[in-house]
């Protein structure tokens, strides 16, 4: 076998001086803890060694190349993972090898990424109005079952109330970490109706708030729709002794009220919108922010890290606070869990928010609301499609189509757009409707030729 | 490669940290500038309350002065650039190539795209499923997971499921595991609702068969272990462990996180368990980040197949597809299909590698920490975890400088932040519980070579040698980092502060006098 690049020792002569200095005779002998009968029975049968970098290169562009990617102008679905503009400048901050590649290290010695780690909590507390924000978790599902296992470590009660109408995805996660009846820590999940106007049935949250743990409620909702007083909803949940847990997406908080200033006790939300490519789903991320109260801050599973003093007068370090709660540090009695999570993406996030600043946010979300409006207007105007224009949208909206979904969407795919995401069957939705998508990537052209293709589709 | 320490001490310019003056970014307020622009749009009509009153207090600065703010910082970390034998994590090169790939071909997926536009993408997953079951001896494998925890909370998520199906969930409540088994499995077996159930080490240096026995019983779920536990030690007896468990009905999950030592030659089905997991941030090659984006890749045998999490990529003919209708399953333990790039990058790491490779690098990773075995016994005051056994230890190994501690008050902690100093990221200690006083755990794994190790031990005899001569320059140490030492009680509630805001609010007073 060559030397191989990836390993400095199997080049050269460092193999025999080590086991010279050892007195070994063979690197077999160094595995005499394992007992004869625990090796596995016959040699490995794997594909080809690619150890030259050419043809590995040319497998997997080989094997990518059968992917079809829909360029950012033509894709039409979210639902989890949007198509937003990322900044060059995000690429290159993540792409940096220094920290791409780090484990953890101290404080000290991996200063830089500490010290990016808290500008982007302190970024999302910023656009949230709220005082803490731990190091983010796996995604905006998993942020929602982590925040409501806090809310139910808190109260003490067991049953969480959320709107009838969520992203399955996302509900699935939450199902997950509410654990199935038979544990007897379950929670139970029990939803609130939606209505008319695709909000919240304030009625009906009354009803159904009493002993609950938490509301969770979204604004931006699922199906895109802006909720006119979100604050009521937490009004709701907090006379009921519940903790007000709120959803948002972080680009509409240039325009829409903070959580934070409405009364929600815990906030929420994805990441990859904030300088994050949607990597076929590999981009998600979610935070998890509060107030700074102990009643909350010694509830999170999360790491996380706080500026701090050093030993030099006026000098800045950043270290973990609260380490001890998590499960490094009390294995089953910590909180949840406390695991590798998506901190590279929070650099990402962190550039992208202070290249954005509260302006950027503004435009952003201008630009969003006014490409949504024009592409769901436009989308109306088709015989044989219906958008609801009297609900308030951000960013997504629902499409009704008298013609099944998956046509309408092979349609498109022909015609080299990614429409919207098929919502038939979904619960609360009738008949054949589709979630789209549009945002600051999406120009006045590009609405124009999805609404020629739509129309296409149907006829 | 880094300098012989002999050279370093001679020369007064050895390595310092970059340092750059760098705000908290919070702090770049106020100036009118801008660093991303839009094209204008008319100001919508917002309903009821919803509109936001108070701009968001974010930083305005250009693009250049965003670059630069966070290109400094990354110079301010060490991490890999120096060496670091961070143990448990299994610090291997990241090769570039999978960066390239991943951005090029997965950056503009979208995860809900119809199966026949993600052919490529979905092949990649079904190779790499193939490649780890050849590997482990398991039926299937699924990338969902998020990180190593994540992959053990799909365990015990599958655990549930499985024996919800049989109709005993109710009855098996209680998942056991050892103290030297990551915190990760416990903390997730206690998230899904468990009982956790932890054995103590014995002589041997794990849990006797005997202990196993007195806890196994109707009411065993699962058992989760890892083996080689991270002091260097196997377990020989883990075949009649298997054997103990499946006899009273409960599941054996492997966490294979320190697999790098047994690749090649161990099989976790062949052993007997039913799943297992491998950490393709660490094992396979993909970068870690700082802490994710991860894989926990799970792989479980054909009874567990149905309870996956979905959706499962399947292979029909010559084509692939996401299979989502799959009644038993779990659900989600986050959504979509997993960290696609993370996938990508191990794979290319897997098939660079080869069968021949994967034992190369087992081979070198064990010899390696044997060899730092041997140097480090030779070193004033460290001893090593579990004395009474001379049977050489796995990848890694847990030692302790407990006597330099008494001898010059200079503690474990002292003594990595002091070599720091010297260009080498601060080192991994232990998991707690510490079951061995002052103790570190380095990994030598494939990557670096014989001079960066012995550079490494070097150091660590350099600064002991420090510690007796003058403890104060180890006590004060790090010198040569970005900045030094923190001083703030950072549990303290009216000391913490993890956002800007909290800052001000809480210490507006002392920002004042400064």
């Amino acid at each position: 076998m060559k030397p191989h690049p990836w390993m400095a020792n199997s080049g050269g002569t460092a193999k025999q001086e080590m086991l010279a200095a050892l007195g070994a005779s063979s690197v077999e002998a160094l595995f005499a803890q394992i007992p004869e009968d625990h090796y596995m029975k016959g040699p490995l049968d794997l594909p080809p060694q690619l150890s030259s970098e050419v043809a590995l290169a040319r497998h997997l562009d080989d094997m990518m190349g059968r992917n079809t990617v829909f360029p950012a102008g033509s894709c039409f679905r979210g639902a989890g993972a949007w198509p937003h503009y990322v900044p060059a400048i995000c690429d290159e901050v993540v792409g940096r090898y220094e920290w791409q590649t780090s484990v953890f290290g101290a404080p000290t010695s991996d200063h830089g990424r500490n010290q990016a780690w808290f500008e982007f909590t302190s970024q999302i507390g910023a656009l949230v109005e709220m005082d803490f924000v731990g190091l983010p978790v796996y995604s905006w599902g998993c942020a929602v079952g982590h925040a409501v296992r806090m809310a139910s470590r808190i109260t003490g009660r067991r049953k969480v109330v959320v709107p009838q109408v969520m992203d399955p995805e996302r509900r699935m996660v939450l199902e997950t970490y509410c654990e199935p009846t038979e544990m007897a820590r379950h929670i139970e999940i029990v939803t609130v109706a939606l209505g008319p106007d695709g909000c919240v049935d304030r009625d009906d949250l009354r009803a159904k708030i009493e002993g609950a743990a938490a509301l969770y409620i979204e604004t931006p909702g699922y199906l895109g729709v802006i909720d006119a007083d979100p604050g009521e909803l937490c009004d709701i949940a907090r006379a009921a002794g519940a903790e007000a847990i709120v959803g948002v997406d972080p680009l509409s908080l240039g325009l829409l009220e903070a959580p934070g200033a409405y009364g929600a006790t815990i906030a929420v939300g994805p990441t990859q919108p904030l300088g994050v490519h949607m990597y076929a789903g590999g981009g998600v991320g979610g935070f998890i922010a509060s107030p700074d109260e102990e009643r909350y801050a010694r509830e999170y599973n999360t790491l996380n890290v706080s500026i701090s003093q050093t030993r030099e007068a006026g000098e800045f370090g950043f270290g973990l606070a609260l380490f001890h709660q998590s499960s490094y540090g009390m294995r089953d009695e910590g909180k949840d869990w406390t695991g590798n999570s998506v901190y590279l993406w929070a650099l990402a996030n962190a550039a992208y928010m202070s290249a954005m600043g509260p302006e950027g946010f503004a435009e952003v979300g201008r630009l969003i609301m006014a490409r949504a409006r024009a592409a769901a207007e436009a989308l109306n105007a088709l015989e044989g499609v219906s958008v609801d224009l009297t609900q308030p949208v951000f960013k997504e909206f629902v499409a009704r189509f008298d013609k099944a979904v998956p046509q309408v969407n092979a349609s498109l795919r022909a015609a080299g757009i990614l429409g919207g995401k098929d919502l038939t069957g979904e619960p609360g939705i009738e008949g054949n409707a589709a979630l789209f998508c549009v945002t600051e990537v999406h120009t006045q052209t590009d609405i124009d030729r999805l609404v020629q293709a739509v129309k296409e589709a149907i006829a | 490669m880094t300098a012989p320490i002999k050279d370093f001490a001679k020369r007064s310019n050895g390595y310092r940290a970059a340092k750059w003056s760098e705000p908290v970014v919070m702090q770049m307020t106020g100036t009118g500038r801008r660093g991303v622009v839009f094209e204008d749009a008319p100001a919508p009509a917002l309903p009821g309350k919803s509109a936001r009153k108070a701009a968001p207090a974010l930083p305005e600065v250009t693009e250049h002065d965003a670059l630069r703010h966070y290109l400094h910082l990354s110079q301010m970390t060490l991490g890999m650039m120096g060496i670091s034998l961070f143990g448990t994590c299994t610090m291997k090169y990241n090769p570039r190539i999978g960066e390239r790939a991943s951005l090029d071909h997965l950056r503009g997926l979208h995860p809900l795209q119809e199966a026949e536009t993600l052919q490529g993408v979905l092949e990649m997953y079904d190779n790499f499923s193939d490649f780890l079951c050849e590997v482990s001896g398991m039926d299937q494998f699924v990338f969902q997971a998020g990180g190593g925890a994540d992959a053990a909370y799909t365990h015990a998520c599958v655990t549930r499921a499985y024996h919800a199906s049989r109709g005993e969930l109710q009855q098996r409540d209680q998942i056991i595991t050892t103290i030297q088994t990551h915190p990760c499995s416990p903390a997730t077996a206690n998230t899904a609702g468990f009982e956790v159930i932890t054995l103590s080490l014995e002589e041997n240096g794990y849990p006797s068969i005997e202990q196993l026995k007195s806890v196994v019983g109707p009411r065993t779920a699962a058992l989760m272990v890892n083996n080689p536990d991270d002091m260097g030690i196997y377990n020989p007896d883990i075949k009649e462990w298997v054997r103990i468990v499946h006899e009273a009905g409960g599941l054996c999950f492997y966490d294979h996180a320190n697999f790098n030592g047994v690749m090649t030659r161990l099989r976790a089905r062949e052993l007997g368990f039913d799943a297992c997991m491998y950490m393709l941030h660490k094992t396979f090659g993909a970068p870690k980040g700082g802490g994710g984006p991860a894989v926990g890749a799970y792989g479980c045998a054909e009874h567990l197949v149905p309870f996956l999490p979905g959706p499962v990529v399947v292979k029909d003919g010559g084509s692939y597809r996401l299979d989502a209708d799959r009644p038993q399953s779990i659900g989600r333990v986050r959504e979509f299909w997993g960290n696609a790039p993370q996938v990508l990058k191990a794979y290319a790491w897997a098939r660079a590698m080869g069968a021949e490779g994967l034992r190369e690098a087992a081979d070198i990773s064990v010899l390696s920490n044997n060899y730092m075995d041997w140097r480090l016994a030779q070193v004033r005051g460290v001893s090593r975890s579990n004395p009474g056994i001379d049977a050489p230890r796995m990848e890694m190994t847990r030692h302790s400088v407990e006597q330099v501690t008494e001898e010059t008050g200079c503690s474990i902690f002292d003594i990595s932040m002091r070599m720091t100093d010297f260009g080498i990221d601060a080192l991994w200690l232990s998991h707690e519980p510490f079951l061995v006083p002052e103790p570190f755990t380095p990994e030598a794994g494939e990557l670096w070579s014989k001079e960066d190790i012995d550079y490494w031990i070097d150091v660590l005899e350099h600064v002991i040698g420090e510690a007796y001569a003058d403890p104060e320059i180890v006590k004060t140490a790090p010198h040569n980092a970005a900045i030094h030492q923190l001083t703030s009680a950072l549990d303290e509630p009216d000391v913490w502060a993890t956002t800007w805001r909290a800052y001000e609010r809480k210490h507006r007073k002392q920002m004042a006098a400064e």
